[in-house]
């Protein structure tokens, strides 16, 4: 929509200069300042302020709930046909939980958006000089990012989980009390989480959308199966697990656990990966010019 | 005050900003001039901390902008236009500007005022004009009430009301003891709103004068004289220090070091007439022109 607004007059308050003037007592010096509280709340304008980010996260969500969906609708009419053992290795909530692989895509996107699109208009310039030791604006990122996404996501999983489990229905279906549910239901939305700041790291690295979203799809989705094929199973087996995709299964799969960590030690590798990134992220934020 | 002290900054072994030194006052607008390429924006750029330089520190208000608690109550800034995600509505692009600072949401209505947007407010940036792109980022600029106000090229893009709107916002700001420090490749502007100019060329510091005195610089003392005698003219006004040459048009001559009244009152005693009698007028642009010729980035090369 490039729809051009008419220019409004520069009216009689052309030269209204006087609350620039008075403002000074007015504002109060002493109250003006950075903190980090302030970056906070700066960041949350910006990200609430755009629909595009609502959309997207809301799309995320709609993936979940939908695939999940659509996933325990043919558990149940396999396992109504009488599926041959198939309900055996399959675990309800990993199934009503399965639009995991494309919503992770979804929320890192908007990780990478929420700073990539600040480098390619140069709203970043125009924040670093408000904020001139820069740092805070990406941990403020980093805090209104993971606070929105684990704030979106955990509702949509607990959804998509029960609406997955009256879909799959019978005797098959899981409960929350169930062992390992609750951690796998908390566990997707904080995996998710996680993704978006590796999103938001990546982003901040590279600078550009394009070769952060392709990076992102390539770490998550091709280079698990490629090392898989590639690599001899003598080294695969030993490394694959700390891959962050992998890494995050260990917390959000219920099922065979063959080649996986633990959910505790997943949850670390998946924070490391994130805590990589960001540490590259700030380094180069700091040194680079904007 | 900012004082840009010894800065180098380059890329690869490309210099933008060869060892560049000036002081900007308060009180009065300074033109900050040059050709494109002459490292204008860079300079602006280390000074707002954005680009570190190579050599050499820039400080505004007595320290590097780092060391500000209120960065945006110190300096504001307009770097460039439409700085501003096109998604996000022009009153919600300053609030974020503001609450980093610290600085309440009535004072981002003020500006908007300030700069003639509280109509558009709500509206999404993407659909404004260059103009209202600028003009937002001076609404930007003056958010924080700051000491001191840095514009690259403010002038882009506006209509001639807004130019001469922009003009009397910043001779009032420097009015009211505010160092105001503008960017243009335009010496014609420079001429009409700054009193102080800097110029520079090829990243080095070309000048450091007042508006006034580069105009003096520019006068050209000679004199354009139409005659249907010029060898009669010549032989009347031939002496020390004085050179005629011939111009163009035939009737003509091009008389320096004498004043147009002599050149008159000897043509006159020696029955000499004179169709037209003109001195030739003070040009900035030939000053300007005339300062940066050598420090010109891509010379025309002569075939």
């Amino acid at each position: 929509m490039a729809t051009v607004i008419a220019e409004p007059a520069i009216g009689r308050h052309a030269r209204a200069l006087d609350p620039v003037t008075n403002v000074n007592e007015r504002l109060g010096r002493t109250s003006l300042g950075v903190t980090f509280p302030r970056v906070i709340r700066s960041e949350w304008v910006k990200l609430r302020s755009l629909q595009s980010n609502w959309v997207t996260m809301l799309s995320a969500a709609v993936v979940m709930i939908g695939v999940g969906a659509l996933s325990a609708a043919f558990l149940s009419d396999t396992i109504a046909g009488g599926g041959d053992g198939f309900a055996d290795t399959t675990d309800p909530t990993t199934t009503s939980l399965s639009g995991m692989m494309l919503a992770q895509i979804i929320v890192g996107i908007v990780g990478v958006l929420t700073i990539t699109s600040e480098f390619a208009n140069g709203m970043l310039r125009t924040t670093f000089a408000a904020v001139p030791k820069r740092l805070p604006v990406l941990w403020a990122k980093v805090v209104v990012v993971a606070g929105v996404t684990f704030a979106v996501m955990l509702p949509t999983m607990f959804a998509t989980f029960f609406i997955g489990q009256v879909i799959i229905g019978g005797d098959l279906n899981a409960s929350l009390s169930d062992d390992g549910v609750l951690r796998a239901v908390i566990g997707s939305a904080g995996y998710l989480t996680a993704i978006a700041l590796l999103g938001l790291g990546l982003g901040s690295i590279l600078r550009q959308a394009a070769g952060a979203i392709g990076t992102i799809f390539a770490l998550l989705l091709i280079v698990p199966g490629l090392l898989g094929l590639v690599l001899p199973a003598s080294i695969g087996d030993d490394t694959l697990k700390y891959l962050p995709s992998n890494a995050g299964q260990a917390v959000t799969w219920i099922g065979p656990t063959d080649g996986l960590l633990s959910p505790a030690a997943g949850s670390l590798v998946v924070l490391g990966w994130v805590a990589a990134f960001l540490g590259v992220a700030a380094v180069l934020l700091k040194r680079r010019d904007a | 005050m900012i004082i840009v002290d010894t800065i180098t900054k380059s890329y690869g072994d490309k210099v933008a900003v060869d060892s560049l030194s000036f002081t900007v006052h308060p009180g009065v607008i300074t033109g900050f001039l040059g050709p494109n390429g002459a490292g204008k924006s860079t300079t602006m750029r280390v000074i707002m901390g954005l680009d570190s330089p190579t050599s050499g520190h820039a400080t505004v208000n007595g320290k590097s902008l780092a060391d500000h608690r209120a960065p945006l109550h110190e300096v504001g800034a307009l770097l460039e236009a439409k700085a501003i995600h096109p998604g996000r509505s022009a009153y919600d692009h300053l609030s974020a500007l503001a609450a980093t600072n610290g600085i309440p949401d009535r004072r981002v209505r003020e500006v908007l005022d300030i700069v003639g947007l509280s109509s558009v407010a709500k509206k999404r940036a993407g659909a404004f004009s260059l103009g209202m792109g600028q003009r937002l980022g001076i609404a930007g600029a003056l958010l924080g009430d700051p000491d001191t106000i840095i514009l690259d090229e403010p002038v882009n893009g506006l209509d001639p009301e807004g130019i001469v709107w922009i003009r009397n916002l910043l001779k009032d700001l420097a009015d009211q003891g505010r160092t105001v420090f503008v960017s243009s490749h335009l010496i014609s502007e420079m001429g009409l709103m700054a009193e102080h100019l800097i110029v520079v060329g090829r990243g080095k510091l070309i000048a450091d004068t007042s508006v006034d005195e580069l105009r003096h610089m520019a006068v050209d003392d000679s004199v354009e004289v139409d005659t249907p005698d010029p060898p009669g003219l010549t032989r009347v006004l031939l002496g020390d220090g004085v050179a005629i040459d011939t111009t163009d048009r035939p009737h003509v001559l091009r008389v320096t070091g004498l004043p147009a009244a002599t050149i008159g009152d000897r043509a006159f005693a020696a029955g000499i007439p004179l169709h037209s009698l003109i001195p030739r007028e003070a040009s900035l642009e030939e000053a300007f022109m005339r300062l940066t010729h050598d420090a010109v980035e891509y010379q025309p090369v002569a075939a």
